[in-house]
């Protein structure tokens, strides 16, 4: 178990260094690099960027500004917002709140409605039902996420007047109550591709359990039905599980940045679209880096929570 | 006078399959008493195993597999029907009164729960016991199966264990209840030649103690040998000869059961070349595209033009108690002389 | 498999288990008639409508669906929504395409190396391609989007260059498990170099994985071009993408929800039968479905 976690470990590491070089190249990319957003600044002369230039290090040679980089980015000091000079992983604090509540009631959600119809078109394959199912997840798979948000404020907001349209909060209000009334409309659209692709994995991971030996002991055993099926089938069937939520991670991100743009969420993708279009760097870059970081350590978290619940990796 | 606790009437099981409707065994029929060993022995694709899962109400259910026939379970001079029996009372026979155990004991055996907990659960499902006394009995039932240590054991998962101790445990879940008929899906079959012995004895020894009834599938005439009272060949899925296991051993009538048993290595073999160790050449048919006839015509070394593809032979008796299905055994016994 | 490739070379390709299988899946039959119309309408659409996509008339601003010639209302220009979707669909359909093809020549020829050479070159292209899936490939696109000059070839080429992973995954993957079979080692011996080797021996046997996943591909492709112009960082107006037309939607969202819905209902649309496709070629082209 701990060499299995340690190799682990030094497995994400290694990714991160490459996770850091990935960035750092998105970084030095762009035409005039690091320096672009100033060159598009009005009345910036060119003796203006090559003091800037040499103030930011970036007189010297590549691989040297790169180490400078990623130490800076090891140690937490990822630079000063261009807008109000804040720290940058302070901005990123105070807007990550808001992103893991989306995130996270969503995936109470999508996991929740995903396992039962995962674990219903399983048990009654090939019915009327799992036919539906299937069809019914390609298309939401296919629905652009920012559309049907749109869909659901003209719905739901503008046409029945039932919940807000957008903002986490009324403005004095904030009571429990008043978060979960803002939060059900983007939960529900950030949930919708996350349902198609639990219940697709579900289904296939309990179709992959089923057929194996051990249920057919299971049965032969004479246990109830449900017993089968939830402590054989499902038991089994959800350790892969863990490991795709970890893999869905990117995917989930990417999802809140749509939906927050929709929604006027104040969390990360929102201030990832601000600091785009105010052009300030080091917050999109600390973004950028912030959530790789986050899905590397999802998937770390994931592992090692397979390896706590699966007997046969403890040994290893 | 013993008792009677099986009997199977023209059990026949047809597969829905993507190339329509297969049949996999024909009107099957045969009869278990309490205390014997019935071999049924076959190829793989015999319907040899589709015909115990048949009994047990394990394949899937209808319109995907169909099940015909009569299966009757005599218990306490009352006869169940199992094939009429609602799915709720077939459960409490399951496991309980008919047990079964497996080819593969690794896969076999959930690999998320400890061995113990897999013993007790099966206790636990059938009678109203506290978790105290099913450990107990969990335990008893290891030690009886010949595991040492059974209380260390018990928290073991199974791929922890070894393959035969593995097999011990399937066969202490199996046995836990003490069953009436034990049916045995090639259990030897994935284990190395001296944990087949062990296996086989201790299945034999816990049979005379309490005097169940096996159900034994195999493909292996050595085990057959060792083990069975009484053996059914199956080809195609039909009984093709069937009658007591030294009888068939010594004297087989049909030229399959002949062929399989020529298959089989002995110590006299030793030194000759494959040819003679007379394998049989060929296939099992595929059941989507049977031969007419007899099935097994096609690779019949005594195979004779318009007579064994023509009609499917009858089971008839040899001599009484020893069935089979040949058209042609009479000439072949003659000219065996 | 020998048998099964018998028998299918015997027949013209348009008769072969793979064509029939297709054919017999109602889904990608359905999809594939949706995406046949929605690219004819696109082509030859436009000439047959009474206005051009650019054609402003502030009188009839506005306007509903069915209002005189404009079958689809017009936006907040008084331009012709019917022309502007069927022209959109050019830009978001070709986008969309181009981007599939340069992603799968990128995700194969990495994959490619990855699963031939193995060895330490093998390792370090895999976890690179493992690093680029960390990111979440909307925030590396948004990044690179906001550096570069945002035409429908550099939005092309950056959709491609955070898209190839899977690709890349899949080709490494099959390639590695098919380096060491027979043939390889027989074509080696007959003097066959390694290039050969990879792109006409090894990579025919993953050409069905890379065409269902190429397909989804353009999918994911005309969804996040749809995303990144709604938000003003891919096509730039006047050129009309489903993405852009969906721009200023959320504002009239109250007084004329036909801007938001309709080219909605085209991207959906659009995505749903690449997908079904997609679905499709995976039931027809996968081996390992013959076994179900």
């Amino acid at each position: 178990m701990s060499r299995y976690l340690l190799r682990r470990f030094g497995q994400s590491f290694v990714l991160l260094i490459l996770v850091s070089l990935v960035g750092f190249m998105v970084l030095n990319l762009a035409p005039g690099g690091p320096l672009s957003q100033f060159a598009l600044t009005p009345g910036m002369s060119q003796a203006d960027l090559e003091r800037i230039a040499a103030q930011m290090g970036l007189d010297r040679p590549l691989p040297i500004q790169y180490l400078d980089w990623f130490w800076r980015l090891f140690i937490g000091d990822w630079g000063n917002s261009f807008r109000d000079g804040v720290p940058v992983l302070e901005v990123i604090g105070r807007h990550l709140f808001a992103t893991l509540l989306l995130m996270i009631s969503s995936t109470i959600i999508s996991v929740g409605v995903g396992t039962l119809v995962g674990v219903m078109g399983a048990t009654r394959r090939y019915s009327l039902f799992d036919y539906t199912a299937t069809v019914m997840a390609m298309v939401a798979l296919s629905i652009p996420t920012f559309w049907f948000g749109l869909v659901a404020i003209f719905t739901f907001s503008l046409d029945l007047g039932w919940l807000p349209a957008g903002n986490m909060y009324t403005i004095g209000d904030q009571s429990f109550a008043d978060y979960a009334i803002h939060l059900i409309m983007p939960s529900m659209v950030l949930a919708l591709v996350n349902v198609a692709i639990w219940s697709r994995y579900m289904r296939s991971a309990m179709l992959d359990v089923i057929d194996q030996d051990f249920i057919r002991t299971a049965r032969a055993k004479g246990l109830p039905r449900w017993r089968v099926l939830y402590l054989h089938v499902m038991r089994n069937a959800l350790l892969p599980m863990i490991t795709l939520a970890g893999l869905q991670l990117p995917t989930l991100l990417g999802g809140a940045l749509v939906t927050e743009t929709v929604f006027t969420w104040p969390g990360m993708g929102r201030l990832f679209l601000d600091s785009l279009g105010y052009q300030d760097y080091p917050v999109v870059m600390g973004l950028l880096m912030f959530s790789a970081i986050l899905v590397l350590v999802g998937n770390l978290l994931a592992d090692i929570l397979v390896a706590v619940s699966d007997p046969r990796v403890r040994l290893e | 006078m013993t008792a009677r606790r099986l009997t199977v009437t023209d059990l026949s099981v047809t597969f829905r399959t993507p190339d329509g409707q297969v049949p996999v065994v024909h009107g099957a029929s045969f009869a278990l008493d309490a205390g014997e060993t019935l071999a049924v022995v076959g190829e793989s694709g015999s319907g040899k195993s589709v015909t115990s899962l048949a009994v047990m109400r394990l394949l899937p259910a209808p319109p995907r597999a169909q099940i015909s026939g009569k299966v009757t379970f005599h218990r306490q001079g009352r006869d169940l029907d199992l094939l009429e029996l609602p799915e709720r009372q077939m459960r409490r026979v399951r496991g309980d009164r008919i047990a079964m155990i497996f080819q593969e004991p690794l896969t076999s055996l959930n690999p998320v729960h400890r061995v113990g907990q897999q013993i007790m659960e099966s206790i636990r499902c059938h009678r109203s016991v506290s978790s105290e006394d099913a450990r107990r009995q969990a335990i008893e039932m290891l030690d009886r199966v010949g595991i040492t240590e059974p209380e260390a054991r018990l928290m073991a998962y199974p791929h922890e264990l070894s393959g035969g101790m593995r097999q011990r445990v399937m066969i202490a879940i199996a046995l836990a209840l003490e069953p009436d008929i034990l049916i045995a899906d090639e259990p030897t079959t994935a284990l190395d030649v001296t944990v087949q012995a062990q296996i086989l004895d201790l299945l034999r020894d816990i049979q005379n103690e309490n005097g169940m009834a096996i159900l034994f599938i195999t493909h292996n005439f050595g085990v057959v040998a060792e083990i069975a009272d009484r053996a059914m060949v199956m080809y195609s899925g039909r009984v093709v000869e069937a009658g007591r296991a030294e009888e068939i051993l010594t004297r087989p009538l049909m030229p399959y059961t002949a062929g399989l048993m020529r298959s089989v290595p002995r110590i006299e073999d030793a030194g000759r070349s494959e040819q003679d160790l007379g394998t049989i050449e060929g296939f099992v048919p595929d059941p989507a595209r049977m031969p007419s006839g007899c099935a097994f015509h096609p690779r019949c070394r005594h195979f004779e033009g318009g007579l064994c593809d023509v009609e499917v032979p009858p089971l008839e008796d040899a001599v009484p108690g020893h069935s089979l299905r040949c058209l042609r055994w009479r000439s072949l016994e003659g000219a065996r002389g | 498999m020998s048998l099964a490739d018998d028998k299918t070379a015997a027949l013209p390709w348009w008769q072969g288990r793979a064509i029939r299988r297709f054919a017999r899946h109602r889904l990608a039959v359905t999809g594939t008639v949706m995406i046949v119309l929605l690219t004819l309408a696109c082509v030859f659409g436009p000439p047959l409508l009474p206005f051009d996509e650019l054609h402003i008339d502030l009188r009839a601003r506005f306007s509903p669906p069915l209002t005189g010639d404009h079958y689809l209302g017009t936006d907040p220009l008084g331009r012709d929504i019917a022309a502007r979707l069927l022209m959109a669909g050019r830009v978001s359909l070709l986008v969309g395409f181009a981007a599939m093809l340069l992603s799968t020549f990128i995700g194969v020829v990495i994959g490619i190396i990855a699963g031939y050479r193995g060895g330490w070159i093998g390792t370090a292209l895999m976890r690179f391609t493992d690093s680029f899936l960390c990111f979440p490939q909307i925030f590396l696109l948004l990044a690179l989007a906001a550096f570069i000059k945002p035409d429908p070839l550099m939005i092309t080429i950056i959709i491609a260059a955070t898209s190839w992973m899977e690709i890349a995954r899949i080709v490494a993957a099959e390639i590695r498990s098919l380096r060491e079979r027979d043939f390889v080692l027989a074509a080696r011996m007959s003097g066959a170099s390694h290039v050969w080797i990879m792109f006409r021996e090894l990579l025919p046997n993953a050409i069905g994985a890379i065409i269902v996943a190429a397909t989804l591909t353009v999918a994911r492709a005309i969804l996040i071009e749809a995303y990144i112009s709604f938000l003003g960082y891919g096509i730039q107006p006047p050129l009309p993408s489903w993405g852009n037309m969906l721009n200023n939607a959320q504002q009239y969202l109250a007084s004329a929800p036909w801007l938001a819905i309709i080219p909605g209902i085209a991207i959906t649309l659009a995505v749903t039968s690449f997908n079904f496709i997609g679905d499709g070629l995976r039931d027809a082209l996968d081996a390992r479905s013959d076994l179900k």
